[in-house]
């Protein structure tokens, strides 16, 4: 919302303040000020000048040389404006001074443009005569401007005076940012009620007084309203002989510094009274409203209808509409249609001022598709009391104007009249709720100056009705809380009963998570939990695999983002492609996030959430180091077991020959691999690319911090080699196994230490050789010892159809 | 005996003393102390002396010996001083040469901000809780003071999966979910990710971040969530850190407030960064509303306590200058590693 501080001034009359106080004071308060703009911040020496005399330019067809009255002297200026005259008043910037922009309407520079004497085709010209758009404004909102040339003032303009003030430019426009519950804000009234209360002066809103010819309403016209609910208050009034024409220049120069452009006296008023109120007011043209009739019903199902913007309308049920005695000439509250608007021949009409229900206009609002001034103002929920004074004051202003005879009465439907409430007041729980020390008085004097009433025989506070955010204890502590002053409220620490900080295990497991990662060379990378269904595809994942079934978000901003991912891959490899395409090398990322399961689609309850420990990279390392990573994972959080690697399951984003489910303790919890090379051609990915993903929820059951120690070791190991032929089917996995569950309890640890193929193995073997370490806890031991269980070992093995290398 | 002891000594002296390097002491050594060098075999020629001198010379011998000995280990001790010494001259590197690194990896920018508030809140005796991101609208708004078409709902506009689920559009239902409990007293903080539909731009992302905070307790007083929150931008931002507090509104606080903390880089002078005004807006927070604790089966006659909500990207930004939010989803790891 935007207000020029005069009118607040008009109604504050006391405020004397400057823009960064006035900044600082109201946002303290609450109403919070989110900018300002001095109007005439770069207008400097523009007063009111004549032109006495216009000579052509010797040498130039398109310049006339002015002879200008400023005042206190005559200057020459030469100008190129086609429509001055000798005699005209027109704002003149002397030399030395400031305008705000250039004359064609661009945008206008930040520090202004300086203007200094100079001479124009070898003529002197002393200062520049101003086009409004030099000024900083435009025609729009300065209607009698000409379309192209210098504003001309009014004849009666006194010579030298400051043009800048005399075009209502010495003025500052606030920017509020005004919260949802203060709709009593959103209008000049309030703010101004606000800025009284705040610099403590007295506030003084326009007196709305009576109006109307000896005529009744009732002779002209009847209303009727059908749902009560959505409409709480009718109000209308009605205006004939009007004569529409400009408004003065007073309420246009308001009006401008609202953004809102002047138009004619009628459509002005309404403005006005809207800004000045909040209440948002609709004109009919009497004589279009078949039988003289309104009526506030729902439409019917399906209806079309044409709003004066020219647009059709698809209607439901649940919409208000304005009707006469045959048709619908308004969307309640949004619009007023084509058939009934004021036309420049209008003789007599109807304003509405009424009080729709917030929420059927904020939903209506939606399904027609169009957001107006009006139905903004109505979403936020009016106060049915300001219906009546607004449409007042409005007739008040057309009699003012002179823009009509207001006819005598008004037609108000009101079945049930909203009053005050009122509130027990408790000062001592509003202070025990702030840890203040105020005083009762103290209180009672900022509730005063808010119009909160106080009644001492009761000890109630009395809530006008446009204060309908106050409901209890709570709202009134806030009014003391910001009339007291924020800043003032002392500071402590909450005392009462300690508690123990605590950060949850899920979430100390994730910390090493990242920290494992981290010392592998990973970064952290954060990707978005939405994305596109085409994702599967991409990835090479069958029509028929349950991770496409995936939560679909209703209102998604584009297909792009328009399901809860099921599988961490897309995000981390999107990440990965980014890089490859920026040339980063030797790329490393890890990501933990969640994945969205549901139980059932369409979903009923919450899907199951499932944080993914994500690693992928490309560059230096392999498939092995990938694995490295993996496993230093597990023996930070105490998973000592050996996983198990499954390549049998195949996964088809993975390379078919280079991927494994991992497995520990029989759980699957996770899977690593590279990337198929297709997969990684549709992310345009062009080195080979490992990932692997852990599923944390799976993992930490598994997980331990609890360490025991076991003795160093303190009699001597025995090491055998084991040289083997091994089919080439056969993984090093299964010798592995072999070697633990035959190896007992002196098995101490084995290693890989070659695997060879080629020319000196036979075709389709390999050779595979491993160093075996055993070690006893309490005696040194005995060769016969450690060949029981080598053999043991060969057995098993040569179940494996291996042989020892000769 | 005695003149040929002598000089068999006097002539090893001078040997070693002409000795320069370890070898020729150790030939020195067997050529005279060895099993045939020359002391031993006056040694052995002890069966010619008379038994009554034996003792005699044998002392004489001895202490030859111990003098060659003695003189030996000195030369050699000099010698190998030498020899560390020329073997360091040998092996001097160039220190400026490039380092061997490991090449860690790097927390996102998120993460450490979160840690940071983690830590302080830990500090200060709050739990760390999770609630889940997908979420019931029950939890996201109705009980949270919002009901379906509260106006407040179309200020963040949210992402829904249904009438009923939402993609939670603020950490907030973690208060809700955690005040159900029932455990009293409450001092928890819940950090997680949270969606609104703003398209992708440099200020707005349909995915960031918030931590929730949350005080349940008899007597907890809006001067206690001062104090808190002061005490918090003070460990985040400085201890010359000042806070702000302006009335603001929230549906489920009351009073409610935002804070703005003077700008640590102009130290609240004003600079381009603070857009001249010296203060930063961080947060957003209030004494949580007695309707929503009623909701919660907590009884606002008894207990009392306050909520606040701070951006994480938001800190993010701030703290590490970071002028464009999609770098934070782009994971280029140029970007990461300055973190």
């Amino acid at each position: 919302m935007n207000t020029p501080l005069s009118w607040i001034k008009a109604y504050v009359p006391g405020l004397e303040t400057n823009p960064q106080e006035y900044t600082d004071v109201m946002t303290l308060i609450g109403t919070k000020v989110e900018g300002y703009e001095c109007l005439d911040k770069n207008l400097d020496k523009i007063v009111v000048g004549e032109i006495l005399k216009i000579e052509r330019h010797p040498d130039a067809d398109k310049l006339i040389v002015c002879q200008v009255n400023v005042g206190s002297e005559t200057v020459q200026i030469v100008t190129g404006a086609p429509n001055v005259k000798e005699g005209d008043k027109i704002p003149v910037v002397l030399d030395g001074g400031s305008v705000a922009g250039g004359h064609d309407g661009s945008a206008l520079p930040e520090n202004g443009i300086k203007i200094k004497k100079g001479k124009l085709r070898g003529i002197e010209s002393c200062g520049m005569m101003c086009s409004i758009e030099e000024l900083g404004s435009s025609k729009e909102m300065y209607p009698n401007a000409p379309e192209d040339g210098i504003y001309i003032l009014p004849e009666d303009t006194a010579v030298g005076a400051d043009a800048i003030e005399l075009l209502g430019l010495r003025d500052t426009v606030f920017e509020y940012e005004i919260t949802s519950n203060r709709v009593d804000c959103f209008s000049v009234i309030g703010i101004a009620r606000e800025a009284a209360a705040a610099f403590n002066k007295p506030y003084t809103p326009p007196v709305v007084t009576a109006t109307g010819n000896n005529e009744d309403i009732h002779d002209y016209l009847k209303i009727s309203v059908e749902n009560n609910e959505l409409c709480p208050r009718y109000c209308a009034r009605m205006v004939k002989n009007i004569k529409l024409a400009p408004s003065p220049e007073w309420m246009q120069r308001r009006l401008a510094a609202c953004g809102i452009r002047p138009i004619s006296n009628i459509v002005d008023i309404t403005n006005y009274v809207m800004e000045e109120y909040g209440q948002p007011m609709h004109a009919f043209d009497y004589d279009t409203l078949a039988g003289h009739e309104i009526i506030v019903k729902c439409a019917k199902e399906g209806d079309v209808f044409q709003t004066l913007d020219g647009q059709d309308r698809k209607l439901d049920s649940t919409i208000l509409m304005i009707n006469d005695g045959e048709k619908e000439v308004g969307i309640a509250g949004i619009m007023g249609g084509e058939n009934s608007k004021i036309k420049d021949d209008v003789k007599t009409m109807v304003f509405e001022s009424a009080c729709f229900d917030g929420t059927n206009i904020r939903l209506s609002s939606k399904k027609v598709g169009l957001r107006t001034e009006a139905s903004g103002k109505y979403e936020k929920g009016l106060d049915p009391n300001l219906a009546e004074e607004a449409v007042n004051r409005a007739c008040q202003l057309i009699e003012e104007l002179g823009a009509g005879e207001v006819v005598g009465g008004m037609i108000d439907i009101y079945p049930e009249k909203r009053v005050e409430k009122r509130m027990p007041f408790e000062p001592e729980k509003i202070n025990k709720l702030l840890g203040t020390e105020i005083a009762p008085e103290t209180m009672i004097s900022y509730f005063k100056k808010l119009d909160l009433g106080y009644d001492e025989s009761t000890n109630e506070v009395i809530i006008p009705t446009f204060r309908q955010d106050i409901d209890r204890m709570a709202d009134l502590a806030e009014e003391v809380a910001r009339f007291f002053g924020y800043d003032k409220i002392p500071v402590s620490l909450p005392s009462g009963q300690a508690t123990t900080g605590k950060l949850p295990y899920k979430l100390r497991v994730e910390a090493i998570a990242r920290q494992v990662a981290e010392f592998c060379g990973f970064s952290q990378g954060m990707t978005y939990s939405f994305e596109s269904p085409k994702v599967y595809d991409r990835l090479l994942i069958p029509e028929d695999s349950p991770l496409r079934m995936a939560v679909p978000i209703q209102n998604p901003l584009g297909e792009d983002f328009s399901i809860m991912k099921t599988t961490p891959l897309h995000g981390i490899l999107t990440s990965l492609s980014t890089n490859y395409n920026r040339r980063n090398k030797n790329v490393r990322l890890y990501e933990l996030a969640n994945i969205y399961l549901p139980k059932t689609l369409p979903l009923k309850e919450l899907p199951d959430e499932r944080v993914q420990f994500t690693l992928a990279m490309y560059g230096d390392g392999d498939f092995f180091d990938m694995k490295g990573v993996v496993e230093e994972f597990f023996s930070k959080v105490g998973m000592d077991n050996r996983p198990h690697y499954n390549p049998e399951e195949k996964m088809p984003f993975l390379h078919p020959g280079r991927q494994a489910h991992i497995i520990y303790d029989n759980v699957t919890i996770g899977y690593l691999g590279e990337v198929h090379p297709a997969v990684a051609d549709n992310y345009k990915i062009g080195d080979r690319a490992y990932i692997a993903v852990l599923d944390m929820p799976a993992v930490l059951p598994l997980t331990t911090f609890d360490r025991k120690y076991t003795g160093i070791a303190k009699y001597p190991a025995v090491t055998r080699d084991l040289s083997m032929v091994v089919p080439k089917d056969i993984l090093v996995g299964q010798i592995e196994q072999v070697i633990e569950q035959r190896g007992g309890k002196i098995l101490e640890s084995y290693e890989l230490f070659d695997i060879y193929e080629g020319s000196q193995i036979l075709a389709g073997f390999k050779s595979v050789a491993y160093s075996i370490t055993f070690r006893s806890k309490d005696h040194t031991l005995e060769d016969q010892e450690v060949s029981t269980v080598m053999k043991k070992i060969l057995n098993g093995l040569q179940g494996l159809g291996i042989e020892l290398r000769a | 005996m005695k003149d040929q002891l002598e000089k068999i000594k006097e002539e090893a002296l001078k040997q070693i003393e002409a000795s320069d390097a370890l070898d020729k002491l150790e030939s020195i050594r067997v050529a005279y102390l060895g099993k045939k060098g020359e002391l031993t075999s006056v040694l052995k020629s002890m069966k010619d002396v008379a038994p009554e001198d034996r003792p005699k010379v044998g002392q004489m011998v001895n202490d030859a010996r111990a003098a060659i000995e003695g003189r030996l280990e000195e030369a050699k001790k000099v010698l190998a001083v030498r020899a560390r010494e020329e073997q360091m001259k040998r092996e001097v590197i160039d220190v400026t040469l490039p380092a061997k690194r490991n090449n860690v990896g790097h927390s996102h920018p998120n993460t450490i901000a979160q840690e940071e508030v983690e830590r302080i809140f830990i500090g200060m005796g709050y739990e760390v809780v999770e609630g889940p991101e997908v979420e019931y609208d029950l939890y996201n708004f109705e009980k949270l003071n919002t009901p379906k078409n509260h106006p407040a709902r179309d200020e963040q506009d949210t992402f829904y999966i249904n009438e009923n689920i939402v993609l939670r559009s603020q950490t907030s239902p973690v208060q809700v979910r955690t005040m159900e409990e029932g455990k009293l007293p409450i001092r928890m903080i819940a950090p997680g990710r949270v969606f609104r539909s703003d398209e992708v731009d440099a200020t707005h992302s349909p995915t960031f971040h918030q931590i929730e905070g949350l005080v349940i307790d008899k007597n907890v007083t809006f001067a206690d969530l001062k104090g808190t929150l002061a005490e918090f931008a003070k460990e985040l931002f400085g201890e010359e850190t000042k806070v702000k507090f302006r009335p603001h509104h929230f549906p489920f606080t009351e009073p409610s407030a935002e804070v703005d903390v003077s700008c640590f880089k102009c130290q609240g002078k004003g600079c381009r960064f603070c857009k001249g005004s010296g203060w930063i807006e961080i947060l957003g927070c209030g004494m949580v509303h007695p309707h929503v604790l009623e909701m919660c089966n907590i009884d606002p006659e008894e207990y009392s306590g306050f909520a606040f909500g701070v951006g994480l990207e938001r800190i993010a930004l701030l703290k590490y200058e970071i002028d464009d939010m999609r770098l934070l989803y782009e994971n280029d790891i140029r970007f990461l590693k300055q973190f």
